[in-house]
């Protein structure tokens, strides 16, 4: 699938904006961006597993904090970062 | 899946650019690592310190609580770094800064962690000792301590103290009394004589003390007030701001408290309020602490107003340095050249000192200066304005000064 690629996380992906990744769950894409991006995932997501504050995910226009969400079948998932996380 | 090339150095500083319109310089004096709320620079004085250049920013937009050069190989800079939506990480240069690349393990609770802890900010840094190369500890938010063996690459939960029986207690988890960022490990100190002997300052929490490498920890706040808790006589839960030891005589520390400035002479274990011998009217109340590299007596601190809602910045909007060379007997004021009137703070790693004779003494403040004293304090010079927010100011002497 197509996984949209905020700024901030650019310098890991040679500032691509959309990559592949492929997983049946969004922490499995995310686990497959960190195979791909080695140091992307610790970014957006914490040591216990749970999505950082400011980070987003949607799917399928949903946004979904909870990564055990399953995105078979889905063609896109897109990475935000939250407005909340300016300074 | 056709391969992805991945960089494998972020780019960042280009080319020195010298301060004031003076022409090309040396940088064989002093250089200053600064970080910001939204960066890092580099400031380099030439020899006789009387020219200044810049280098920056790096990680423009990058929170970066702490900038610090390996003093042992003179090469190695790690920074501490997040962004407002990122996690936190720590870049490593061996270049003095041209080039970066991030750590491969950034520091981090164990998954799994029966507190559910995850680290959200990255504060302190401090080489290890000198016969241990490649060894950094590294302080975090909440109060974690972590180490690396590889120079920075990877980083290992210091499990004596992050999962000590004691920790929650310690660090009032999960009801924490911590710093508006967070509560946060900072001052990790190693002593020069034994790699084992660590101290840490937790704010909240207190002064901590190793004396196996890690494994074990004890309090070590015995005379140190505590004015903002019930039981003003309690082991720990004090607030530490600084904690310093002196470098070339460790049993001596000097502490920058929440609520006054102390010294200690091991092996006592009751620290000595000198900060009682502060003028009334400016207090003893400061986030950094300052010590001469070689006259232990000699201390410097940036006093701030603690005062009624506690503004934190100079007492009185008149900024200045207070010096003791009696060990805190007596106290000196130190504001020639500084304005009349700022208000402005700097923050507990905001004040270094280089190696040179007379010491040369700086700080950043909240606004964005960072200031200098070839002279021990005794007249201060802007060398910088405009920048972030700084957070730290470390004196570094590194190898490569081209």
């Amino acid at each position: 699938m197509k996984v949209r690629i905020p700024t901030p996380l650019r310098s890991y992906t040679a500032n691509q904006s959309v990559v592949e990744a492929e997983g049946a769950t969004i922490a499995a894409v995310i686990d497959d961006l960190d195979r791909q991006f080695p140091g992307i995932k610790f970014r957006m997501v914490d040591e216990q597993g749970r999505l950082r504050s400011h980070m987003s995910v949607f799917v399928r226009a949903e946004r979904e904090r909870d990564l055990t969400t399953s995105v078979e079948g889905v063609g896109e998932i897109t990475l935000m970062q939250a407005l909340s996380g300016g300074h | 899946m056709a391969e992805t090339p991945i960089p494998d150095a972020t780019p960042g500083w280009s080319e020195w650019q010298s301060l004031e319109g003076t022409p090309d310089h040396d940088r064989d004096g002093p250089v200053l690592l600064v970080g910001t709320r939204k960066g890092a620079w580099l400031v380099a004085g030439s020899a006789d310190r009387r020219h200044w250049s810049m280098a920056g920013p790096m990680f423009l937009g990058h929170v970066v609580q702490h900038l610090v050069l390996d003093r042992r190989d003179r090469t190695t800079l790690l920074m501490a770094a997040k962004t407002g939506h990122l996690g936190p990480t720590v870049f490593r240069s061996h270049d003095l800064g041209r080039t970066w690349t991030e750590a491969a393990q950034p520091p981090a609770f164990s998954s799994g962690d029966r507190h559910e802890r995850s680290v959200e900010t990255v504060f302190w840094l401090t080489p290890g000792h000198a016969d241990e190369p490649g060894v950094w500890y590294a302080g975090a938010s909440p109060q974690g301590l972590f180490r690396s063996d590889d120079a920075g690459d990877s980083w290992a939960s210091v499990t004596g103290w992050n999962d000590h029986e004691h920790w929650a207690t310690w660090a009032e988890w999960p009801d924490v009394e911590g710093t508006p960022d967070g509560s946060i490990v900072h001052s990790i100190i190693v002593d020069p004589r034994d790699r084992a002997h660590l101290y840490i300052g937790l704010s909240g929490g207190g002064v901590f003390e190793s004396l196996d490498g890690g494994d074990d920890w004890t309090p070590l706040n015995g005379g140190c007030a505590m004015d903002f808790a019930p039981d003003p006589h309690a082991e720990f839960g004090h607030d530490p701001h600084c904690v310093r030891i002196h470098p070339a005589h460790p049993d001596r520390l000097y502490q920058q408290n929440h609520c006054g400035i102390y010294r200690l002479d091991r092996p006592a274990t009751t620290w000595n309020r000198i900060g009682d011998n502060m003028p009334a009217h400016i207090g003893d109340i400061g986030f950094p602490i300052e010590l001469h590299p070689a006259d232990p007596d000699t201390a410097w601190v940036f006093p701030m107003d603690g005062t009624d809602v506690w503004p934190r910045t100079s007492p009185d909007g008149r900024p200045a340095t207070y010096v003791t060379r009696d060990g805190g007997r007596s106290w000196a004021r130190q504001d020639t050249g500084l304005p009349e009137r700022g208000w402005l703070t700097v923050k507990r790693q905001a004040m270094t000192v280089d190696a040179l004779t007379p010491t040369g003494v700086y700080f950043g403040t909240t606004g964005g200066e960072v200031w200098a004293s070839p002279d021990e304090g005794a007249g201060w010079q802007p060398l910088v304005r405009h920048l972030p927010e700084i957070y730290s100011v470390e004196h570094a002497d590194p190898l490569d000064r081209t």
